[in-house]
């Protein structure tokens, strides 16, 4: 167990700079979720700390260890990869006996080590099969005992469950959140799936063409994105954006026009911005209600997705965006060709300045 | 019987008639050599083509002689030496070339199948001298490192191939465990490169086994021979008279192991050399 320090790393490959200048923290015992979209870097990162990369410049330190140029196995990392890379020719307990032998270890430990690792993961009665003869969560969890068999300091995943159908996929979620409870090991975990990222995380770091766009909590990336990107990024459905024109910025509030929206008072401190500026709203599904038209208010409702407990109503935007969603309880009264008029929740409304950033609230309604 | 009943009966026939025509084609030298190695010598020149009696005095007549004897103890060693040594050079070159990365790699590839491309007499003076510089005229060592030349490019190119195709994940699990290039070329990668190793080696062993050339040129005394020259030099009792039944019989001798050998190794051939065309 150890905490993770990266200060100003950077990668390069060749002519291109993957991972540009980036800090971060890992505290001992995290569980530190890496997400972005694909090529942004998340792999590399964790390869970087793995060791199977070399750094091109920056430093890295476990606990207090400066581990720049260590080969990965004085690091004490345990990797679980993708495609799980099983010795195929050996059976589960060699696969995860090989590390151990490797560092030799006397006999009597190595068997300790492996039957506890394996009881943890309940691999006991495959201990003599060989990869072949398993199931994919089955080969998951060989993987990931391989990967703790040697008590490493820091386990790394790298879109480990991506490879499973989604029930096995819910259950292996949970048995690897079970399992960080059970060691209290520091964990960082690449994927691509939102939901793993926020039902495991104790933090989430957002990557964005190998820099961090936010790192927080899951409920700070939620409720509080940074920047319209994290706001996209975090959620399914995905927020709702729509460009909207600063009028004027009071003390508490400032007052934006919406196409079709008519005017609309907000609690974001839009003081800095210059009046008639370009914004963007960004409203969370669950956050906008629906209503009988009025006026200009009129969305043509396009689709209606209904998911058994819930229901997502598609509406066609004024200004050529992307489809509007709505999103609330099962069942609902909302028909396909409807027109109906959309009504933000305000204190749940996000607020994006020209360079995507959001804009903070305003600070009597952040106090309160 | 309909038409359409007429029409499949000929196919069949017609498919039947092939195979025997490529059977007999393929198979017939070699029975003949059989037939020819078993019979006495009075009856060598009558044409049969069924044995009558069997005879096994050719066979005792060659085995009574030392330097055939000898020829096969020779060839065994020059050829495993030959394998042992491919096989050892090859798994290391192709770690090197389909796993690290470095500068000038193609450029190696490219001049590994080139040499393969020379025929052998067009090295046969240089490497003459090669091999008395270094003292090892008339020795099987001279052999051993005549055919490892010529079995190498094939050995690297075929290993190299499959070594790109096993996953890099699993290397790097390797790594993660701890292994070093060695611990993970031997503990990792050579159990699961049997079958090219396999299929390489048999070939490697069959070109070794078979070689006439070098072989001819190199030694010089009967008793640093390989077979296939110990064959060619068997003598009959006159100048006029070419004994072919010791010669069928050593023939017969010599390639039996070879067939056993393909045998054993025949589905993991297929499988080695079909690797490197679909993923497995
Ligand atoms: N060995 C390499 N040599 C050159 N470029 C590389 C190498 N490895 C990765 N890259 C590049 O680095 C970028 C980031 O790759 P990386 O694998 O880290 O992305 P990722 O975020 O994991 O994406 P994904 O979600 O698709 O797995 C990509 O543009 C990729 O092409
Ligand atoms: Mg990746």
């Amino acid at each position: 167990m150890a905490s993770v320090n990266l200060s100003k790393i950077n990668k390069v490959f060749g002519s291109t700079h993957i991972i540009k200048d980036l800090d971060l923290e890992v505290g001992d015992g995290e569980f530190v979720v890496f997400v972005g979209p694909s090529g942004c870097g998340k792999s590399t990162l964790l390869r970087l700390i793995a060791g199977l990369e070399s750094i091109t410049n920056g430093d890295m330190h476990f606990a207090n260890d400066l581990v720049n140029d260590l080969p990965p196995r004085e690091r004490g990392v345990g990797m679980v990869f993708q495609s799980y890379a099983l010795y195929p020719h050996m059976t589960v307990y060699e696969n995860m006996a090989f590390g151990l032998k490797l560092a030799k270890t006397d006999k009597q430990s190595i068997e300790q080590r492996v039957m506890d690792t394996a009881r943890i993961l309940q691999l006991e009665e495959l201990l003599h099969r060989k990869p072949k003869e398993l199931s994919g969560g089955q080969r998951q969890r060989v993987a990931m005992g391989r990967a703790m068999a040697r008590e490493p300091r820091i386990l790394l995943f790298d879109e480990p469950l991506s490879n499973l159908d989604a029930s096995l996929r819910v259950q292996m979620r949970n048995e690897i959140a079970r399992l960080h409870h059970r060691l209290g090991s520091t964990m960082i975990y690449v994927t691509h799936d939102q939901v793993e990222a926020m039902t495991l995380a104790d933090k989430i770091v957002v990557l964005r063409d190998g820099r961090i766009e936010q790192v927080g909590s899951p409920q700070t990336l939620y409720q509080q994105p940074a920047t319209r990107f994290v706001a996209g990024f975090i959620g399914s459905p995905t927020m709702n954006f729509m460009p909207v024109q600063l009028l004027g910025a009071e003390a508490e509030t400032c007052r934006v026009k919406a196409a079709g929206l008519g005017e609309l008072p907000l609690p974001q401190d839009a003081s800095g911005q210059p009046r008639g500026d370009e914004l963007t709203l960004g409203v969370r599904p669950e956050h906008l209600a629906l209503a009988e038209p009025r006026g200009d208010n009129r969305f043509e409702i396009v689709n209606v997705e209904y998911l058994g407990n819930e229901v997502y109503v598609y509406l066609e935007p004024k200004a050529g965006e992307a489809l509007l969603i709505h999103r609330s309880e099962a069942p609902s009264q909302w028909q396909v060709g409807q027109e109906v008029a959309l009504v933000p929740e305000l204190e749940h409304v996000h607020l994006f300045d020209a360079d995507d950033r959001a804009l903070p609230l305003a600070k009597a309604t952040a106090a309160a | 019987m309909n038409r359409y009943q007429q029409i499949k009966l000929a196919k069949q026939i017609g498919k039947w008639a092939l195979i025997a025509v490529i059977m007999v084609y393929a198979i017939f030298p070699f029975y003949y050599a059989v037939i020819t190695s078993l019979k006495p010598s009075s009856e060598l020149f009558q044409v049969d083509y069924w044995l009558s009696s069997v005879d096994f005095g050719n066979y005792a007549q060659i085995f009574s002689q030392k330097s055939f004897v000898q020829a096969i103890g020779n060839s065994i060693l020059v050829a495993i030496s030959v394998v042992f040594i491919a096989l050892l050079l090859g798994i290391t070159a192709s770690y090197a070339l389909g796993r690290v990365r470095f500068r000038g790699r193609t450029t190696v590839m490219l001049v590994v199948l080139g040499v393969s491309m020379f025929p052998q007499v067009a090295v046969l003076s240089g490497l003459f001298e090669v091999i008395r510089t270094l003292n090892l005229y008339n020795s099987p060592g001279g052999l051993i490192l005549s055919y490892t030349i010529f079995t190498l490019p094939f050995t690297v190119w075929v290993l190299t191939t499959f070594m790109r195709q096993l996953p890099m994940e699993l290397e790097e699990a390797a790594i993660m465990d701890g292994a070093t290039p060695w611990v993970t070329i031997t503990k990792v990668f050579l159990p699961l490169m049997w079958p090219a190793m396999a299929t390489t080696g048999l070939l490697a062993f069959i070109a070794a086994w078979n070689e006439f050339l070098f072989a001819l040129t190199f030694t010089l005394t009967d008793s640093e021979r390989t077979v296939p020259v110990a064959i060619a030099l068997i003598s009959g009792g006159s100048q006029h008279e070419l004994p072919w039944g010791p010669i069928m019989a050593a023939s017969v001798t010599v390639t039996v192991p070879l067939v056993i050998l393909v045998m054993i190794f025949q589905r993991r051939i297929v499988s080695g050399l079909t690797a490197g065309a679909v993923k497995g």
